[in-house]
């Protein structure tokens, strides 16, 4: 395959010096023109991932700390007249929530089921440029729970939220301490609302094989994202 | 996959005369190109994005060879294995062995345009292996046995009609008397019935819309969560995808998929876009045992070099099928492969021959919109006429047509006869044809006319307009 390929390009392997090259492009990976909708203040672009979330369907509710999260989870619950069970992502910063002093909710924490009703879910980013949820896989942050319940719930701080994919891609790439080239986490999915599907008649209906539901719970914990 | 593009004018005749199909393009048809619209207006850097796209996919295959090494040695780092297939043959062994080496009984899919070229299915239920398609499109035509029309919308040519038929007949052990009201029933019946095949499969079989070579990930696009569901829940994750779906790096990948949602259904962003990177990692809680990726050149090295190379550039979006007033009119069975549309119209000889799909690039009213909406500037109407040029070189084109040609060849080189003879004609044929308008037959040109009908000129001719409209000043 490979020499079929060098017929076509009327040469043999790479020399050494265009190999270099192109190992030097892939170490830098250069960013290619970004869009400038989400090049935008802080408080800007916090609120264009919500409009850009709510105009995928899916529903945000903001709230001031991470100690407001279990309150707003059980009020959504109750909402959507849904069983105050949970199946939890193991994340340290779910696990610290003070979920005591909701002793109705009953947590379940580990990978998704095929009987979860409702799933939680650690944010990693948010982007706003379209809405976008990075959920990189993770012993802390199972991808089933992103899958197999009808309604997922994600936590996501705003200091988290950031303008295009690339700055996504930045993040984690510090983050991970991934190599130049190296390992990226098992499966990373990028997350725009609920399920769905076109395929009957070219017409939108939600709630497809994932997620019928998705919600978010924005904690405000960066003070430059404050109007 | 058998191809019957041979026999395009008769597959596109009975098309047109087939009431249903016509009902649900009618319908469909309209609602692509006007959300597509709605996207690119959105984005005030729209064009731009498509010369970076052209530029990355330019860049990538002009080193194919070190991006698929690279690419290769990063999946095997990452505890993946990567299967290099010249051809169907092999790709369906490599396939066959892993599911056989992996004890499979069921496999579930998720949506491929590879596995159609491959034959996958039957090739495993010839094996005693049960696929089972979970894209909702999908699952309802390996219901009726059949192939997908459309290349992002595989059930593009059925109405709710069909759909409710269809699941009546397969579903037989639901209570007869249930209803049907709404596509959300339809919706909700495939959800309940799926779930259980994507609990029990073993291996789970995706196409990627992008491989790349920087992490030696594959990449899937969906708005259902059934590829998820497919590549994360069973043992083995086996990823089918051809040589020109590499991109370099995360970031040219990013650029592309900015470019693909947008041509595609016109959304932003699909609902789930996912990078798979090798198996599970020792403290993941889910995830494949094992990763394969299926990389499938199957006549694609071939085009490299030749003026058929830009076809690689192709992000099967399916802008081009949704714009072009053929496939809009004939459907996408009538091409007779896995391909269809203006895209179907290049790659399709390119991949099994232009003796076989020669009638393709025939059939096209070269209006351009196919090239203008494509996100990765693929000159297809110029290729289309490359396909021809192969075509009567190699003495394919019938024998009426290359007279004809040489006919019009012999008037073309003699200006003063060629003025004489048109405007003849088109006197002749404008009186001829004053009621209809068009011709459903003319004599020498029962080649042409049999499968389509020739619109009748208005009576003058273009040199005498435009000599006429020159001396009243408005040209």
């Amino acid at each position: 395959m490979l020499a079929a390929i060098r017929r076509g390009l009327r040469r043999g392997a790479l020399p050494d010096d265009q190999a270099m090259a192109l190992r030097a492009r892939l170490a830098a990976h250069p960013r290619q023109p970004i869009p400038a909708r989400s090049r935008v203040p802080r408080p800007a672009q916090i609120d264009l991932f919500q409009r850009n979330v709510e105009k995928e369907f899916a529903t945000l509710q903001r709230v001031p700390d991470a100690a407001a999260v279990p309150e707003a989870v059980a009020r959504y619950l109750a909402a959507q007249n849904l069983p105050p069970s949970l199946a939890m992502a193991p994340h340290p910063e779910l696990q610290a929530l003070p979920w005591a002093d909701h002793p109705m909710l009953t947590l379940r924490e580990g990978r998704g089921q095929a009987s979860d009703l409702v799933s939680l879910q650690h944010g990693y980013a948010g982007i706003a440029e379209t809405g976008t949820l990075m959920l990189p896989s993770a012993a802390q942050r199972p991808a089933t729970l992103n899958l197999l319940s009808e309604t997922e719930i994600v936590v996501l701080r705003t200091s988290r939220i950031v303008g295009p994919y690339e700055e996504a891609w930045d993040l984690l790439r510090a983050e991970r301490a991934v190599p130049e080239g190296g390992m990226l986490p098992r499966n990373i999915m990028f997350v725009t609302g609920p399920s769905r599907s076109a395929d009957i008649e070219s017409v939108l209906e939600l709630g497809a094989h994932g997620p019928r539901r998705l919600h978010i719970i924005l904690i405000e914990d960066d003070p430059a994202a404050l109007g | 996959m058998h191809a019957t593009s041979t026999t395009f004018p008769q597959n596109a005749a009975r098309a047109m005369a087939d009431a249903s199909l016509q009902k649900a393009m009618a319908r469909t048809k309209p609602m692509f190109p006007a959300r597509r619209a709605a996207a690119v207006a959105a984005l005030p850097e729209f064009e731009a994005l498509r010369e970076t796209g052209k530029q990355i996919k330019n860049h990538t295959l002009a080193n194919l060879d070190f991006y698929l090494e690279t690419f290769a040695a990063n999946v095997e780092r990452a505890g993946g294995h990567v299967h290099w297939c010249s051809d169907a043959d092999e790709a369906r062994a490599a396939v066959l062995k892993i599911c056989q080496d992996a004890g499979a009984r069921t496999v579930t899919k998720g949506k491929s345009m590879i596995s159609e070229e491959l034959g996958i299915n039957k090739h495993l239920e010839a094996h005693g292996i049960a696929p089972v398609e979970t894209d909702l499109g999908e699952y309802i035509l390996q219901l009726r046995d059949e192939p997908p029309s459309h290349i992002i919308a595989p059930a593009f040519h059925l109405n709710r009609e069909d759909w409710e038929a269809s699941f009546r007949k397969s579903h037989t052990d639901l209570p007869a008397d249930r209803v049907f009201h709404e596509r959300r029933d339809i919706l909700t019946e495939a959800r309940t019935r799926l779930r259980e095949k994507f609990l029990a499969a073993d291996v789970g079989i995706t196409g990627a819309n992008f491989l790349i070579a920087e992490t030696g990930s594959s990449v899937i696009v969906t708005n259902e969560g059934n590829g998820d569901l497919t590549q994360t829940l069973p043992r083995v994750h086996i990823a089918l995808a051809s040589i020109e779906k590499m991109v370099p790096t995360l970031e040219d990948c990013t650029s592309l998929l900015r470019l693909l949602a947008r041509s595609a259904t016109g959304q932003d962003f699909s609902v789930y876009t996912t990078f798979s990177t090798g198996k599970r990692r020792p403290d993941d809680l889910d995830g494949p045992d094992a990763y394969h990726v299926i990389l499938l050149d199957n006549g694609r090295s071939a085009m490299i070099g030749t003026e058929f190379q830009d076809m690689l550039r192709c992000i099967r979006c399916a802008a081009c099928l949704n714009h072009c007033p053929v496939y809009g009119t004939v459907g996408g069975h009538s091409y007779g492969w896995v391909y269809s549309g203006p895209m179907g119209s290049v790659l399709t000889p390119g991949l099994i021959g232009v003796d076989q799909a020669g009638h393709l690039p025939n059939a096209s009213t070269f209006c351009g919109k196919c090239e203008s909406v494509c996100p990765v500037k693929i000159p297809l109407p110029k290729m289309m006429r490359h396909w021809r040029e192969r075509e009567f070189e190699r003495h394919l084109s019938p024998a009426t047509a290359r007279a004809g040609l040489r006919l019009w060849r012999w008037f073309a080189l003699r200006p003063q006869a060629y003025r004489l003879a048109t405007r003849a004609a088109a006197w002749a044929m404008a009186r001829l044809s004053r009621k209809k308008g068009r011709f459903a037959d003319l004599p020498f040109a029962g080649g042409w006319t049999d499968g389509r009908d020739l619109p009748a000129p208005e009576g003058e001719t273009f040199f005498t307009r435009y000599a006429r409209e020159q001396r009243a000043g408005r040209a």
